[in-house]
């Protein structure tokens, strides 16, 4: 087979008289320039549109921004986008059935508001939980807090520029996934806790896996510390940025970290303890200028303070029965159940008709990484709930986002917006 | 009980309805004519000082004699005490209550989503329109206790009201307002924010 040569026409359309290519002068002539085809823009005001598919914005939320050149004149959020209806998907549900709906509100931190949901349940019903489902449910939380904030910290310093401190994070992360899973057989959609005690107790490996991640935490949280606090870009980015004065955040009805950086020592935690924490001890991180990097010290030094009360959880973690002695409330073994008359009467009536509430509400707050997460429970009785609130905290902390950011450039919006530590699943619910 | 139930009867008189106790909260009725002042009352006075607002929502029973309530939980920060503040509405007559937004920013969107969620209107509100549920919703108020749990609309009139939305109409009026984006608004739009239809027309007045 003989060579094909193949002729190749050239597309150089800027030939002159000569065939050789035109050459265009590559300074503008000195005359009067060309005026491009955009309008003057001086003065108006541009309409951005940011998300609801947008890396920065943490999930699906929206916003429309005004902005005069760079500046921002008007943020106008928009929510709604994952909306799942949870709170109406509780009133045909029981107790127990709610729980894990409640792992998909904010599924950053689904062990924490397992726990929210059962202490309002538990209040509702008037049940005294056994130690070892105290500590246990200790360890849920701060597990859950500590996972939060990684993601918070990987996020946000992925939107201001920083990538390593994102896989520091996340790696930390993977390991508490780990024993959540070792626990509950579930990552991410937990479901740990039951009405009355938890779905399941620790293994030996679970205890040796949390202590060997609790001596070894600290250390990536000191080498962010070295990266970032110091770091002129991360000052430089946060600092007075998005700030909020205590009054404002009081005003703004506030909480958890967001609270904290502004200045009031809040914490819910050692206000109003539940689950034996003013037992534990540990201090609350408090900002003082209530702007995106207090925020960030804020969280980063909680982070340090909750692996202080899993070492403290550890060691105090008692032995003993894991949930209550009710037969109405828990369900009886399996082998019980399928044996003996009595065991199975009570799962019969656990699973078909649920646990009964008595008349009444409860109204239980409990310190979730983002902030104050209520569970509000009103019964008329039965087994279903009338009303399943949840207070969602970064819903609450969001609605305060136009006003920190206005007047703020556009990239700044960015930071605050991460700042704020949102879930979308829990302000969309 | 919480004090403060008696402190404000003694201040408010017969528009503070009664006080119970559940679950160790103390819930205080108020009528709805008087929540304003008694919310003011309750933020600025020296030894109640509930100056952080946890939380608005509301509550309908599934009796269908029982009043719809708005529930509003109070926190004061200095004291470390709660109280819970109701007000009673006839789910079937006027829903229309002061809002507190005045008082709390922080009540804004929580009042939304009552709105969005129960149809009770705030009167006051700077900014009163759905927050989880989209503007042109149609199905009525989700957490209402005659909404059914699929929604009032059939399947097939839900996808067929998705598909005949206009997927160009991205802003509201409001937003479409703001400087530059109002020369390229279509002349029927135009036409609306002239008459007034949410939002500022720029350059005007």
């Amino acid at each position: 087979m003989s060579k094909r040569t193949v002729a190749l026409e050239l597309a150089t359309p800027g030939l002159d008289a000569q065939g050789r290519p035109a050459r265009l002068p590559l300074v503008a002539a000195a005359h009067e320039p060309e005026r491009l085809g955009e309008p003057e823009a001086s003065g108006e005001h541009m309409l951005i549109n940011l998300g609801p598919q947008h890396p920065a914005t943490h999930g699906v939320l929206r916003l429309v921004v005004e902005l005069d050149g760079e500046t921002v004149v008007r943020v106008i959020p928009h929510v709604g986008y994952l909306h799942s209806g949870f709170e109406k998907l509780g009133e045909y549900r029981h107790y127990n059935q709610i729980i894990p709906l409640t792992d998909r509100t904010d599924y950053l931190s689904p062990m924490a508001n397992n726990v929210g949901f059962a202490l309002a349940a538990e209040r509702l019903m008037g049940i005294e939980l056994t130690p070892r489902c105290t500590v246990l449910r200790v360890i849920a939380c701060e597990m859950s807090r500590i996972i939060s904030h990684m993601v918070w910290l990987g996020t946000t310093s992925i939107d201001l520029g920083a990538f390593t401190p994102f896989l520091w994070a996340f790696q930390e992360r993977e390991r508490i996934y780990n024993l959540q899973e070792m626990w509950t057989g579930a990552r991410l959609t937990t479901s740990v806790t039951r009405v009355g005690g938890m779905m399941a107790d620790v293994t030996d490996d679970f205890v040796a896996g949390l202590r060997q991640f609790v001596d070894t935490y600290p250390k990536t949280l000191h080498e962010i510390d070295r990266v970032l606090t110091r770091n002129a870009v991360w000052v430089g980015r946060t600092q007075g940025v998005g700030t909020m004065t205590a009054q404002e955040a009081i005003n703004y009805s506030l909480s958890g970290p967001m609270l904290r950086a502004s200045g009031v020592p809040y914490d819910l935690r050692k206000d109003r303890p539940y689950l034996e924490y003013d037992s534990y001890e540990f201090d609350v991180p408090v900002g003082e200028h209530g702007d995106v990097y207090d925020r960030y010290l804020v969280r980063l030094e909680e982070c340090h303070q909750s692996n202080r009360i899993l070492r403290q959880a550890l060691e105090r973690l008692p032995d003993g029965p894991l949930n209550v002695a009710d037969p109405r409330l828990i369900l009886p073994p399996k082998s019980r159940a399928m044996s003996d008359m009595e065991a199975m009467i009570y799962h019969f009536k656990q699973v078909m008709e649920g646990v009964k509430a008595p008349v009444g509400e409860a109204y239980v707050g409990i310190e979730n990484p983002k902030g104050e997460l209520g569970t509000y429970l009103v019964s008329d009785g039965t087994a279903k709930p009338v009303r399943w609130r949840i207070r969602p905290p970064s819903f609450i902390n969001l609605a305060a986002l136009p006003k920190m950011a206005e007047g703020h450039l556009l990239s700044d919006l960015i930071a605050i917006n991460a700042s704020v530590d949102i879930v979308m699943g829990e302000v969309d619910r | 009980m919480n004090p403060s139930a008696e402190a404000l009867r003694a201040t408010f008189g017969s528009a503070i309805g009664r006080a119970v106790e559940s679950c160790g909260d103390t819930i205080v009725h108020v009528d709805r004519t008087a929540l304003l002042e008694v919310m003011a009352w309750l933020r600025d006075t020296p030894g109640q000082q509930y100056d952080y607002l946890v939380d608005v929502t509301a509550v309908e029973y599934r009796d269908r004699e029982r009043p719809l309530e708005l529930v509003y939980n109070l926190r004061s920060l200095e004291r470390r005490a709660d109280l819970r503040v109701k007000v009673e509405l006839d789910p079937r007559g006027d829903l229309t209550v002061d809002s507190i937004v005045p008082l709390w920013r922080g009540a804004d969107w929580l009042e939304r989503e009552v709105y969005d969620m129960f149809g009770v209107a705030f009167r006051g509100h700077p900014d009163l329109r759905r927050i989880l549920m989209w503007e042109t919703y149609a199905e009525g108020h989700p957490l209402r206790k005659d909404f059914p749990l699929r929604g009032r609309f059939s399947r097939a009139e839900q996808v067929r009201q998705a598909l005949a939305a206009n997927p160009e109409a991205h802003y509201s009026l409001e937003e479409l307002s703001i400087a530059a984006a109002y020369d390229e608004l279509p002349p029927d739009m135009r036409e609306r924010l002239r008459r007034g239809e949410r939002g500022r027309i720029p350059h005007s007045e």
